[in-house]
């Protein structure tokens, strides 16, 4: 999954879509998973980065993940949102 | 060398609505409570097991002591009756004794549950549309108060009186308007119709019974104190007219229940704690309405308050665990608990508050409440704003001491035990966890139906 290349993001959690004027807020967590799409890591590096930082296991991360790059996508997002959904 | 790993959070977005009113609100609940009287809501699941009720013996004490205190201050003589149907746990039961109240049932078994618990058959109050005559039997050879619902139990008693040698100690149940919709008229008989004044008649030209009390209950959740005062000022006035053409006195005025708690009705924009009446409020309408109808200081009556929800609801509280999240199609967070509107009836009612029962960011998602059932009714909250809950992270609910441990039911699944932590902050259980023998133990199979084959 790629995310758009003009979306904005500050270090407090703000992300700002400047194609549709939408802003979102996301949590610490999600701003690491965002910025890491956005240099372009895959999923098993996001993963593995994750999992050495943090308090949790695989499973736990796979499942949440999974629903925060679903909401990425649902939010427009990502570049591939469409490819993604087939 | 290790480093130390990070508090993990589930990753969250959320889109941001500017110039919309939220229609969630502008408060968000996801204040940690991770405490109840000084027991941690993990050690607490983790003993008894989840979902798990919790009831405050202190806070029981203390909201009566508040609720005496408010109509003491201004009425001589007052007395608590303790309304079973709201919550008839022995245990709870018997903290309302202890502090004084009464007994206030309505049906035959709660009758002889307030027996069992040790009540005085005198300061037992029988309401209630059904009592059968052995029922009523065994109330008037215990002197107890019988508040007549309608025609038929006046005569029944009548004919009981009759045959026996005691006197039957009544009172009649009087519906009435308010001022508020809807008016409670199914239950006694009418004020304004002249229904009531005629129960009166019939029992004082009767030689056999006693009226000894003048009893109400207007409504439920009453959230204008001022019906209160309108109802004891009529009560208060056929207490003085049967003063007048009987020369007796009416020994008590039984103001019912019906007083709201904090919770918040669903629908209502704003919070229970910011709009329910306090004590004190209900207090004043009521004993301003007696004080002001024209009784001599000798001849005031005993004040009988039923008051039930607004004393045990802050008490109870439900704790429960996250069984999973997902996503529903409209791209909202679902949260599935291990408790549902069959142990938790009084969200068909309320917007429970529901705080998370663990540390969380500043991060808050909106959420549906599902519960466990397999059921599309079973939702606890239709929207609410919570921090990103995980798997097996718990939550309390708050306020459900009034009506879930006595209308709920067993469906689909078991119902939890109960806890009550002591005033010296040490947790008793008071109702084990259902078992499958508690459920089947009344079962009986016929003998043909013992054996099959697959």
């Amino acid at each position: 999954m790629k995310i758009k290349k003009n979306i904005a993001l500050s270090d407090s959690g703000f992300v700002f879509d400047p194609a549709t004027g939408d802003s979102f807020t996301t949590n610490p967590i999600g701003l690491e998973i965002i910025k890491m799409l956005k240099d372009g890591k895959n999923s098993q590096e996001i993963k593995t980065t994750i999992l050495k930082k943090y308090l949790t296991d695989e499973a736990t991360f796979e499942k949440d993940n999974y629903d925060f790059l679903n909401m990425l996508a649902k939010h427009r997002l990502t570049e591939d949102h469409e490819k993604e959904k087939n | 060398m290790t480093t130390k790993k990070l508090q993990y959070e589930r990753p969250v977005i959320q889109k941001l609505n500017t110039g919309v009113m939220n229609k969630f609100g502008t408060k968000t609940e996801y204040n940690p409570v991770t405490h109840i009287d000084n027991n941690s809501v993990k050690d607490l699941v983790e003993k008894f097991g989840s979902p798990l009720f919790v009831i405050s013996e202190k806070t029981i004490r203390d909201t009566y002591h508040n609720a005496n205190r408010a109509f003491k201050n201004r009425y001589p003589k007052v007395q608590f009756a303790w309304s079973y149907k709201t919550n008839y746990v022995n245990a709870v039961c018997n903290v309302f004794h202890q502090e004084g109240s009464w007994a206030e049932v309505v049906s035959g078994f709660e009758y002889k549950k307030a027996l069992q618990n040790g009540v005085p058959g005198n300061k037992i109050i029988f309401n209630g549309p059904d009592k059968s005559e052995d029922e009523l039997i065994l109330a008037i050879n215990n002197d107890s108060l019988i508040h007549i619902d309608h025609l038929d139990e006046l005569y029944l008693i009548k004919e009981i009186a009759n045959e026996s040698k005691k006197r039957p100690r009544v009172a009649i149940r009087v519906n009435m308007d308010t001022g508020i919709y809807p008016m409670w008229d199914r239950f006694g008989f009418n004020y304004e119709n002249g229904q009531a004044w005629d129960a009166i008649n019939k029992i004082m030209l009767n030689d056999k019974m006693d009226l000894v009390g003048l009893h109400s209950h207007i409504g439920t959740f009453m959230l204008a104190p001022s019906a209160y005062g309108i109802a004891a000022a009529k009560l208060s006035d056929l207490a003085l007219a049967i003063k007048k053409k009987y020369k007796k006195n009416i020994q008590y005025i039984d103001m019912g229940g019906g007083f709201a708690s904090k919770n918040t009705l669903k629908g209502s924009y704003l919070q229970g704690v910011d709009t329910s009446p306090t004590f004190d409020q209900f207090a004043e309408a009521i004993t301003t309405s007696i004080l002001n109808a024209g009784f001599t200081e000798t001849e005031l009556p005993l004040l009988v308050l039923e008051t039930g929800r607004a004393l045990i609801d802050d008490a109870g509280y439900l704790l429960g665990t996250v069984i999973s999240n997902k996503r529903l199609s409209d791209g909202r967070r679902a949260t599935i608990m291990d408790f549902g509107v069959n142990i938790l009836f009084t969200s068909f009612w309320y917007d429970h508050k529901i705080s998370p029962a663990q540390e969380f960011g500043q991060h808050t998602e909106d959420a549906v409440l599902y519960g466990p059932l397999c059921m599309n009714i079973d939702v606890i909250r239709e929207n609410i704003t919570l921090p990103p809950l995980m798997r097996n992270d718990h939550v309390v609910v708050h306020t459900v001491g009034a009506y879930n441990m006595t209308q709920w039911m067993q469906f689909i699944s078991l119902r939890p035990a109960i806890v009550m932590i002591d005033t010296k902050n040490e947790a008793h259980i008071i109702r084990k966890r259902e078992t499958l023998s508690s459920i089947e133990g009344d079962e009986v199979m016929p003998k043909h139906l013992k054996d099959f084959k697959l």
